[in-house]
């Protein structure tokens, strides 16, 4: 680390302390501490931090301030659902355990810098004060008076207080219509591919060596970095992936010099953790249980919720009929339903003058007639439009695979739109032996 | 004297704490000063304590807004407010005025000014009292009568009660108000910051009843609105129109680059009366040199060019001052250069350069959308597809990725608002049909890829290329 922490304010030893566990942030914690300033100098009345999730700034702004035991609060603004709980912390931290009782209920900002500035006189600052709200984008949520009272807290308590706000999105989508106090903006950049790798290889396995863990995360970075640079999320793929990583070592296939074998047996594996652990369709632990299983039957199971619905058969029908209604214009009807569809010649039909497809453009709504038109074309046998082929329809509407764009009172010709993927359709046709892209225009 | 108000102790004691504080950390610094003249005599400062003085003295004035002897470049606004109030204060005219200008132009301070001198004045500051109240604070009628109801010390006079009701409230203050007359009650200065703001309460009672007192030889009434709004009036009712005095206020300075100069010289120099003596010479040449410098002058002049209000200056000079350290004691125009790359950075660029190359080629299939359609909302699915097109023509760096985590990548991107979905329903459509816009400009894209750490050459080319 060439670039130490350095400020005439702090003493040596704590600044060392705080420098050590923020790695590769040594030029924004120091950019951060220089416009801090000395404890009982003022700085600016609000700071804005922004960068993308998991760049540190939560951490740096937390250890700088802890560390170097400035007084301060941290707030989340999730947790807080109501100004009220805000304040409530605030005043806490600041003034110790009876100054919130000074609020009334329900309290508004002005009760908050009134009972802030009738504490503040009592106990006058001696250091800068800082807020630091966290997840500050969830204050324009809140009252609109919120966000522009804070930013300018300084001048309206009149103490040496600092607000420090954190957020991912850019300070443009803050302002408000008539404009507000301007904070100081400070960019907290994502960590380079090298500065990932650093951190990343700091926690390394006991009983591995730490070059064979670097070389892992290197692989690993391979595979992710292109898609996700959230250090959070790299280091919980790192840690659910190691052990497959491992396997050949443990077995005694390879040693821990043979690359190449090791990359050839973890890579697929980590492609296959990004289609589902990184989407979050299946749990860690249920990773891992299939990671156990693996090894035993060696085929790869799609753990995603398309593989899982199964459905009458009438249904199956219906959510074809509907799919093909949602996808194909109306127009089109005659020529794949009819079976003798007079003199539409294939080039006629096919002017393409609408250019892009229907599957860009999304599902079209369609009236209950034709999507039972449809379904009696489809479907092998002959059935009668008795209740249960419209309750299977209201049921399908329940379970969102249709999704009705009517209104409720339209009882005579209710209006639907088909909600799945043609992935998904393709699945259920599969089941039913429906060559569904036959049927479909977009695919003629 | 019939008013109620009298019993008050300590008139305006509410407002003057803010100024009383100042007043003691002015003693404060003078008996440091004086303390430190004491030690300049037998041995001089180290560097480091004159820079820790200095970052205190230019902080205070950057940071907290501290009061300038006399404001800067609007001497005939400050001469007429001073006039106005006076005749309230000492003559008991009642009167209303709003100060109209740009944020950061200065219209607190100015107000802020004229009060401190109004106040200097011995028997002003016995008579006059003084409500301050704040768009932003008091966001109802009832909350801003409470807060004026306790900053006139009356809030022990409502009755028995602490508080009553609305209505009661405002009867009595009210009655308060209109019970005494030009000669013998104490004259009311009621400034309301964020005027606009008072607008939008109901019915404008509040505004309607201040207004309506100064425009009556009632007690004497001073009302002060401070807003940003240049069409502020169209924002009042009729009837509360009618009843205000039509006198405004503007502050939109006419301030030429070399008074800007000038001004910005004089924020950064150190008082005479600082303790080292030889630093502060060696600290005030060195200024001097900044704002000669070309460098340095084109800085200010760009800065200038964006908005001249002094508190953009503020944050440049913040910026600036924040790099001095003991080994670097003097701000040079390399660091002025580099505040105002901080100050106007593009931060949306910013965001950009952070995305993943999946994130980025998304972006980029969006501007070729809006290019073909025109800037028409398009859907992921069109997203999708181009970046299809793309990935099966020519990528060689950039792999297929299965949908679902094309489309994580676009929900981050819905995340971090640089997209925008077009209207409410999001229940009805799939996610992948929902209809959004693209919330970059085109050359912030251009310039954006320029920048981009590591970009691989194909995904440039791509975004030059006109044809998708």
């Amino acid at each position: 680390m060439s670039v130490q922490l350095q400020h005439p304010g702090y003493a040596e030893e704590r600044l060392r302390l705080a420098a050590a566990r923020l790695p590769c942030r040594e030029t924004q914690a120091g950019a951060l501490l220089s416009l801090l300033g000395e404890p009982e100098q003022y700085s600016y009345p609000s700071i804005f931090i922004y960068g993308h999730r998991a760049t540190g700034k939560s951490h740096v702004t937390q250890t700088l301030l802890k560390e170097l035991e400035m007084p301060h609060v941290v707030v989340s603004c999730v947790e807080c659902v109501s100004a009220g709980l805000l304040f409530e912390q605030v005043l806490l931290s600041f003034f110790g355990s009876s100054s919130s009782e000074l609020l009334p209920r329900s309290p508004s900002l002005s009760d908050f810098v009134r009972v802030y500035r009738q504490l503040c006189a009592q106990v006058p600052a001696t250091q800068t004060r800082y807020i630091v709200l966290d997840r500050a984008e969830l204050l324009r949520d809140m009252d609109s008076n919120l966000l522009p009272g804070f930013l300018r807290l300084q001048e309206l308590v009149g103490d040496n207080v600092t607000v420090i706000l954190l957020s991912e999105i850019v300070w443009d989508k803050f302002r408000p219509n008539t404009g507000c106090f301007e904070p100081l903006l400070l960019l907290f950049p994502n960590y380079s591919k090298v500065e990932l790798q650093q951190i990343l290889s700091q926690d390394s396995h006991p009983s591995y060596s730490p070059e064979l863990y670097s070389a892992y995360i290197n692989i690993l970075l391979g595979v992710f970095y292109s898609v996700c640079r959230d250090l959070r999320e790299l280091r919980h793929l790192a840690a659910l992936n190691f052990s497959k990583f491992c396997e050949p070592l443990e077995t005694g296939e390879a040693k821990e010099k043979d690359t190449h074998k090791l990359w050839r047996n973890i890579e697929p594996h980590l492609k296959r953790a990004m289609q589902t652990v990184y989407l979050r369709e299946v749990s860690s632990v249920q990773w891992e249980q299939q990671q156990a299983e693996e090894r035993e039957v060696g085929a790869v199971r799609g753990l995603s919720a398309h593989d899982h619905v199964e459905l009458p058969y009438y249904s199956k029908f219906l959510l074809i009929a509907a799919y093909l209604a949602s996808y194909n214009p109306a127009r089109t009807d005659r020529r794949f339903f009819l079976k003798h569809h007079g003199k539409i010649k294939k080039t006629n039909f096919l002017k393409k003058h609408e250019k892009t497809s229907n599957h860009l453009l999304g599902p079209k709504p369609f009236p209950l007639d034709r999507l039972l038109a449809i379904f009696y074309s489809v479907v092998d046998s002959r059935v009668a439009p008795t209740a249960s082929v419209f309750s299977q329809i209201s049921s399908l509407v329940t379970l969102q695979l249709l999704s009705q764009v009517s209104h409720d009172d339209q009882l005579d010709s209710p209006k639907y739109k088909c909600a799945v993927s043609l992935d998904f359709i393709r699945a259920v046709a599969r089941t039913v032996g429906f060559d569904i892209l036959r049927y479909l225009y977009d695919f003629l | 004297m019939e008013l109620s108000i009298t019993p008050a102790p300590q008139p305006g004691a509410w407002r003057r704490r803010g100024v009383a504080s100042d007043n003691d950390l002015i003693k404060k610094i003078q008996a440091e000063v004086i303390m430190s003249k004491r030690k300049a005599k037998d041995s001089h400062f180290t560097v480091g304590e004159c820079i820790s003085q200095v970052q205190r003295l230019l902080r205070e004035r950057f940071c907290h807004q501290q009061l300038p002897l006399r404001p800067l470049g609007m001497e005939s606004q400050h001469k007429h407010l001073l006039e106005l109030l006076r005749r309230t204060a000492v003559h008991g005219e009642s009167n209303s005025v709003l100060i109209v200008g740009p944020r950061g132009a200065g219209k607190t301070m100015l107000l802020n000014c004229v009060l401190k001198e109004l106040l200097e004045v011995n028997e002003v500051k016995k008579n006059v009292l003084l409500v301050h109240l704040n768009g932003l604070l008091q966001t109802d009628d009832r909350i801003a009568l409470k807060e004026i109801t306790r900053q006139l010390h009356l809030e022990n006079v409502v009755g028995d009660k602490v508080f009553g009701s609305f209505a009661e409230n405002l009867a009595f203050l009210l009655e308060a108000l209109k019970k005494g007359d030009r000669s013998t009650s104490r004259p009311v200065l009621f400034t309301l910051d964020e005027f606009d703001l008072f607008a939008h309460h109901k019915n404008q009672t509040l505004l309607y009843n201040l207004l309506d007192i100064s425009q009556s030889a009632q007690t004497p009434v001073a009302v002060v609105g401070l807003t940003c709004r240049l069409d502020v009036l169209e924002l009042l009712e009729k009837r509360v129109k009618s009843r205000f005095s039509h006198r405004q206020i503007h502050l939109l300075s006419p301030l030429g680059f070399e008074r800007y100069l000038e001004i910005a010289q004089q924020q950064l120099s150190l008082p005479s009366d600082f303790p080292d003596h030889k630093f502060c010479e060696d600290w005030n040449a060195s200024v001097k040199a900044l704002c000669e410098d070309k460098s340095a002058e084109a800085v200010l002049q760009k800065h200038f060019n964006a908005s001249k209000d002094f508190r953009s200056l503020h944050m440049l000079l913040m910026l600036a001052l924040s790099r001095v350290t003991v080994s670097n004691p003097a701000i040079r125009p390399a660091d002025l250069l580099e505040a105002s790359r901080l100050c106007t950075a593009d931060s949306k660029a910013n965001v950009l350069h952070g995305l993943s190359i999946l994130e980025l080629c998304l972006i980029i299939a969006m501007k070729h959308l809006n290019d073909i359609y025109d800037g028409e909302p398009f859907n992921f699915q069109m997203v999708h597809n181009e970046f299809k097109k793309f990935i099966q023509r020519k990528s060689h760096s950039v792999h297929n990725f299965e949908k679902p985590v094309v489309i994580k990548a676009f929900e981050h991107l819905q995340q971090l608002e640089l997209i925008k979905p077009m209207d409410g329903s999001t229940a009805k459509t799939q996610k992948e049909y929902q209809l959004v816009k693209l919330m970059l400009d085109h050359s912030q894209i251009m310039e954006a890829l320029q920048k981009y750490p590591q970009c691989p050459t194909d995904v440039k080319q791509w975004a030059v290329s006109a044809f998708g």
